[in-house]
């Protein structure tokens, strides 16, 4: 089918793991010379879908192209953090999103059978996203496809797979096979979003660098019914499965994903068949109050991981984003998540250089923040697999000290790393950020992610549209007057949203440390870059075009 | 080095030594060798936790590596 029959098709129930896209005849392809685009985005997964409505949505015109003509094969990435949800707000699919996707926030770590720890990763009220939602990849992408769909600006190319990549000074030649023939085309930038095995790293000679562990997993997804809750249920060492770890996650359409630690020695081959998944399930499902319960094998993969990265995501015009950039271990849900912060910090970037609002060092702090971010995820991620999977003796003798004090004790359960989950990274280092020159307390510092809280018209966050700097004035008074005169007066394209200090704003109010005529300048990636108690005209222009790095 | 709280004591620093050393030996009595590193394990994480500044446990986790 064509990309617009699946947004016509969007009120049907779609398997989207059977919808076979058409590859077609460009224009381009018989052009006497190489067409020229603004953006050319390779890979149409979930990053590369992400950014390619990013930019539409900011009115840049994208050339997608993928070397395949459908969407995601199997469940592969589930959780989806609150973030990401708040990102597919931005492009317009966040409902669709949340409403499909399973919400949950508690997870609960068992050893040997005992619960020894729980967490809940959203403690507070008044977010409008829950903490995450588990959804098959395969709906991410198609729900993601869907909102493509609606966005003339994206050209999306299938089968178009990319043989060349030379770098041209002011554009980059990319070729392209197709089932017709080769053809050129150039590009003012080019994204990266074509995976782990990035075709465009290679073919300029680089590559993503880092630690390899020598574990495999399997990855069962099961359907069945039984009364699960849906919480992340973590167990190391269980009677069903022991000397491992096994981890639980519920799944739309009553599918189950059980992650069970294989060790090194495993053979890939052997342990993707069915009857050797069957009875690791059955025996799970019968030391749980579900034994007996039927169930049908939907999708299994074995799995390596690696934690590495790019030294640099951007080189030159050719910038990288998702896991072509990174790659982290599944435990904490950092891959799909942090590459959407990726392709969200992208694109507002590309889209201000693309107007001449900004020169093409914004580009450099895009590759910065990720790669920090990525640092952050890394670090995250490896920590979580040395504890889950411990190296030697000595790890293990600890790891397994923290799990038992766990029963008893709370500091170490505190210990207990079975995944610290995905939030956003607050970019604290930026050259995009005016540091504090007032006095503030709490979170909301430049670099984070403006947190979320419920305002008289529904959700904050919600009301920042989302492609353009927005600032925050809190108040109704005098001061938040002389706020937004400040504003006025710096003739700078920014969006004032008025954020009052009443009862129904109160939460508002202490996420962001607010007083009468507080002010945040936002990025439009929502990162908080300036805050000020009393700005004037001079600050705040002097933070927006630090913002654009201008400066 | 001085005594401040982001630095380790090395310095005596305990009123009866003995009775210490004492206790910590008969804490051991009775267990296998894989259980005595367990407990030392659980013992480890529980004056970390006591201690709880980072600084110091750092200095003290040099300080066992030089030897």
């Amino acid at each position: 089918m064509k990309l617009n029959d699946l947004a016509s098709a969007g009120a049907q129930q779609i398997d989207y793991q059977q919808v076979v896209f058409d590859y077609a005849l460009h224009a381009d392809q018989r052009a006497a010379a190489p067409v020229r685009h603004p953006v050319v985005v390779v890979g149409a997964g979930p990053i590369g879908l992400a950014l390619a409505i990013d930019l539409a949505q900011q009115q840049v015109p994208v050339v997608l192209l993928d070397n395949d003509h459908r969407l995601s094969t199997g469940s592969r990435a589930i959780c989806f953090s609150k973030r990401s949800l708040e990102i597919f707000d931005r492009l317009g699919c966040g409902e669709r999103m949340t409403a499909k996707g399973v919400s949950w926030k508690l997870g609960r770590v068992f050893l040997q059978g005992e619960q020894v720890y729980e967490f809940d990763l959203l403690p507070e009220e008044g977010h409008q996203r829950p903490a995450f939602v588990n959804l098959q990849q395969y709906y991410v992408e198609g729900f993601l496809a869907e909102r493509a769909a609606e966005l003339p600006l994206i050209d999306v190319r299938w089968k178009n797979t990319v043989t060349g990549v030379e770098p041209q000074g002011d554009h980059v030649l990319l070729t392209i096979e197709t089932p017709d023939g080769p053809y050129r085309l150039q590009a003012d930038w080019v994204a990266a979003c074509d995976g782990s095995r990035s075709a465009v790293r290679r073919l300029i000679g680089q590559e993503s660098t880092g630690r390899v562990f020598k574990d495999r997993f399997l990855i069962a997804d099961v359907k069945m019914d039984v009364a699960f809750p849906a919480e992340r249920w973590f167990w190391f060492d269980p009677a069903f499965h022991p000397g491992q770890s096994v981890l639980l996650h519920m799944q739309p359409d009553g599918v189950w994903r059980i992650d069970f630690q294989l060790g090194w020695q495993a053979d890939p081959e052997e342990e993707k068949k069915p009857e050797k998944i069957v009875p690791r399930v059955r025996a799970m499902l019968d030391a749980s109050p579900f034994k007996g319960t039927e169930f049908t094998l939907e999708w299994a993969s074995v799995y390596t991981f690696a934690c590495q990265r790019m030294a640099s995501f951007r080189h030159g015009r050719v910038l990288f984003a998702g896991d072509s950039a990174h790659g982290v271990s599944p435990f904490g849900a950092r891959g799909a998540n942090s590459g959407l912060q990726d392709a969200e910090n992208l694109a507002w970037k590309l889209a201000a250089v693309l107007r001449d609002e900004a020169p093409d060092a914004l580009l450099d702090s895009y590759a910065r923040e990720r790669e920090m971010a990525a640092d952050e995820n890394i670090r995250n991620s490896t920590r979580s697999t040395d504890f889950i999977t411990p190296k030697s003796e000595a790890s293990r003798l600890f790891r397994d000290a923290v799990l038992h004090l766990a029963r008893r004790h709370d500091f170490a359960r505190r210990l207990v790393n079975s995944g610290r989950l995905s939030v956003p990274a607050t970019l604290h280092d930026s050259v995009l950020n005016t540091p504090d020159a007032d006095a503030f307390e709490g979170a909301m510092v430049p670099g984070a992610v403006a947190a979320d809280a419920p305002v008289a018209e529904g959700w904050l966050l919600r009301g920042l549209g989302g492609t353009r700097f927005a600032a925050l004035v809190f108040g109704s008074g005098e001061a938040a007057g002389r706020s937004a005169q400040a504003l006025a007066g710096a003739d700078r394209p920014i969006e004032v949203l008025r954020v009052p200090l009443d009862a129904a704003h109160a939460l508002a109010a202490r996420r962001y440390d607010a007083r009468e005529g507080t002010t945040y300048l936002l990025r439009p990636d929502q990162h908080v870059c300036a805050r000020w108690r009393a700005p004037t005209a001079e600050a705040v222009r002097a933070a927006f075009d630090r913002a654009l790095a201008r400066a | 080095m001085t005594a401040t709280a982001d630095h380790l004591t090395t310095a005596p620093n305990m009123p009866s030594p003995d009775d210490f050393y004492e206790a910590l030996i008969d804490a051991h009595q009775d267990l296998t060798t894989e259980q005595s590193h367990a407990f030392n394990a659980r013992l480890v994480l529980l004056l970390a936790n006591h201690i709880g500044s980072l600084p110091v446990l750092r200095e003290a986790l040099a300080a066992a590596r030089e030897h």
